[in-house]
């Protein structure tokens, strides 16, 4: 059983944190073969993450979704955008972790926010936070303005970072497009001049599939 | 099994005045309750220490040796000593003095010091905290135990022909505990010299007490030193009473909000529900203190916090006599079920029968074998030159 951990660190109910969180779960799932998901809502534990970053121990639901942590094969990590970075919950939270509990663990990277401007909050806010920690943290993160919800390229970047996490965290089903959309790459120019794209798929692909 | 309190020495604010003490009056506070604890029949006095405002820790060398002046059979000691940032050969000096003033009534709780901008002060690093404790101790260990020492290390200044005086009373060193919240390797350091190992308690829920306690004593087994059981161990504790445990709450609950530490963190009832802090009737603490058995096994010594937060001496003091009236009953309770096996705390008494007897471990000094003269000679010799 390959264990999947979501972390969503949205403080509104609901939101679309949660909702970034959901799509993320739902499209990892389906790439797994046989997987068991545990959700922790930071907004729950608010309280006991500042006791802990005063008194130094976790109370009793806190020390449970550290212990998922640890025990997990891969994570998903969703913060809302608060001036310009992750939200100082979705830090705490990963503050008072042990040292060491995030070593090679895979980490989808994702963010929510009203502006689509604060897209680059992944680079420079998210993958350096999990390099520090050393997770493993997959090549597409998934970054999501109020607007994305409305279109349908956050499902291709959804499907794309959870293929990537599926295959850095265990069995893949056999029977998932993610993964193998993952696995068979990009064209290359060289691809094109051997074997061109029919142009009745560009033609598709040019109104959005 | 022995009962005693502990402080550090903090210079905090009365929240429910405003008023801060003076260092001058917090000082002379301790004394006091060192003096009352005596009166009450506990067996411990220990002061931690701390170089750094708002505590009046600093020197606690002075502190016990002037309070063992004032007082005739309470147990001195430490908590902590910091052996990170204090000379090994200090601590031999000091504690042995303090061992022959006060008639072996002195033992140390070793400990490391988490406040990192004091190491660099002493010229250490927090960094290297561990291995100065394991270092350290290890000299401090030699430096009582054996007379003359040549050593070299990385933390200080090699030493050759070095001899500590005075040496420890009686040819025995003062019995040492081992103090560490979390850092299993001071647990290992504890077991592995077969001394004590003390739990400060107070600040962390149980389960993790135990796992520190069991692993002390797995490792003291391991070691050689005994059964596990009989590993000494120690545990810090913290309560506030009042014979109606209302009124227990609502007195102490703008100190518990305030406090350093976990002040503006969790409820009262939260922490008193996670950690061994007990607030309410005199009752109450007998059988929470009572219950600490039951997940870290029969153990030797238990400290009480009771003069933090910018509680009055008043205040503290009368604690005090609330404890003196549970002392029987917690003596009694402590004693039912305790197997014959399970050994008291190591004191001067017992550590020198244990040695076979009391022995006069003077060094007297021989002459220089190149010169012929003595070190006492030197100013002598000086003045015949001149």
């Amino acid at each position: 059983m390959t264990k999947l951990v979501v972390i969503s660190a949205g403080l509104s109910v609901p939101s679309s944190t949660r909702l970034l969180a959901d799509r993320l779960t739902a499209a990892t799932v389906e790439a797994l073969e046989d997987v068991e998901v545990t959700h922790v809502e930071l907004r729950d534990l608010a309280h006991q993450v500042t006791d802990q970053l005063l008194t130094g121990f976790p109370g009793a639901e806190l020390a449970a979704a550290q212990d998922a942590v640890r025990a997990a094969d891969g994570l998903v990590v969703v913060t809302p955008v608060f001036s310009a970075s992750y939200s100082g919950l979705f830090k705490s939270f990963f503050d008072v972790l042990e040292t060491g509990v995030l070593d090679g663990k895979p980490v989808l990277v994702a963010a929510t926010a009203g502006t689509a401007r604060h897209s680059l909050v992944l680079e420079h806010a998210l993958r350096p936070l999990f390099a520090y920690l050393h997770a493993v943290v997959v090549p597409t993160g998934v970054f999501a303005a109020s607007e994305d919800f409305a279109g349908t390229d956050l499902d291709r970047r959804v499907t794309r970072a959870a293929g990537e996490l599926a295959l850095l965290m265990g069995k893949v089903s056999p029977v998932d497009s993610a993964t193998s959309h993952v696995l068979a790459g990009r064209r290359t120019v060289e691809d094109e001049l051997a074997e061109p794209t029919p142009f009745e798929q560009l033609l598709r692909e040019a109104s959005g599939r | 099994m022995q009962f005693g309190i502990f402080t550090v020495g903090d210079v905090t604010a009365d929240p429910t005045t405003g008023r801060t003490p003076t260092e001058h009056e917090r000082i002379k506070a301790t004394v006091e309750i060192a003096k009352k604890a005596e009166e009450i029949g506990l067996d411990v006095f220990a002061t931690g220490e701390h170089h750094n405002p708002p505590f009046i820790a600093s020197n606690p060398t002075a502190t016990l040796a002037y309070i063992g002046a004032k007082t005739e059979n309470i147990i001195l000691s430490t908590a902590t000593t910091l052996i990170t940032t204090t000379d090994p050969v200090l601590i031999a000096e000091d504690y042995a003095k303090i061992q022959h003033l006060t008639d072996g009534r002195v033992d140390l709780m070793m400990g490391r010091g988490n406040t990192g901008p004091v190491y660099p002060w002493f010229g250490k690093d927090i960094r290297d905290g561990i291995n100065l404790a394991v270092e350290n101790y290890a000299l401090l260990r030699r430096l009582w135990d054996e007379d003359v020492v040549n050593w070299e290390g990385r933390f200080r200044t090699p030493l050759q022909g070095y001899t500590s005086t005075p040496r420890p009373l009686d040819g025995v060193s003062p019995f040492v505990w081992h103090g560490s919240i979390r850092s299993t390797e001071i647990a290992e350091q504890a077991a592995y010299y077969g001394d004590g190992f003390f739990h400060n308690h107070i600040f962390w829920p149980a389960g993790h007490t135990k796992q520190m306690v069991d692993l002390y004593r797995r490792r003291f087994e391991h070691y050689g030193h005994g059964t596990a059981d009989q590993a000494i161990v120690g545990l810090g504790g913290q309560f506030f009473m009042r014979k109606n445990s209302q009124d227990a709450v609502d007195e102490f609950r703008p100190y518990f909000d305030n406090a350093p530490v976990y002040g503006h963190g969790p409820s009262l009832e939260d922490f008193t529900e996670a950690t061994p802090l007990t607030v309410g009737s005199p009752q109450q603490v007998l059988e929470r203190t009572l219950g600490f058995r039951d997940y870290v096994g029969h153990y030797q010594r238990q400290l009480f916090l009771v003069d933090h937060a910018g509680l009055p001496l008043k205040t503290v003091l009368e604690q005090l006599d609330l404890l003196g009236e549970i002392l029987p009953d917690l003596r009694a309770g402590m004693a039912e079920g305790r197997p014959a096996h399970v050994p008291d705390a190591p004191t001067h008494a017992s550590r020198v029968a244990a040695a076979g007897g009391a022995h006069d471990s003077t060094v007297y000094a021989e002459a220089d074998s190149a010169t012929g003269h003595r070190a006492e000679d030197a100013q002598h010799t000086e003045e015949v030159t001149a």
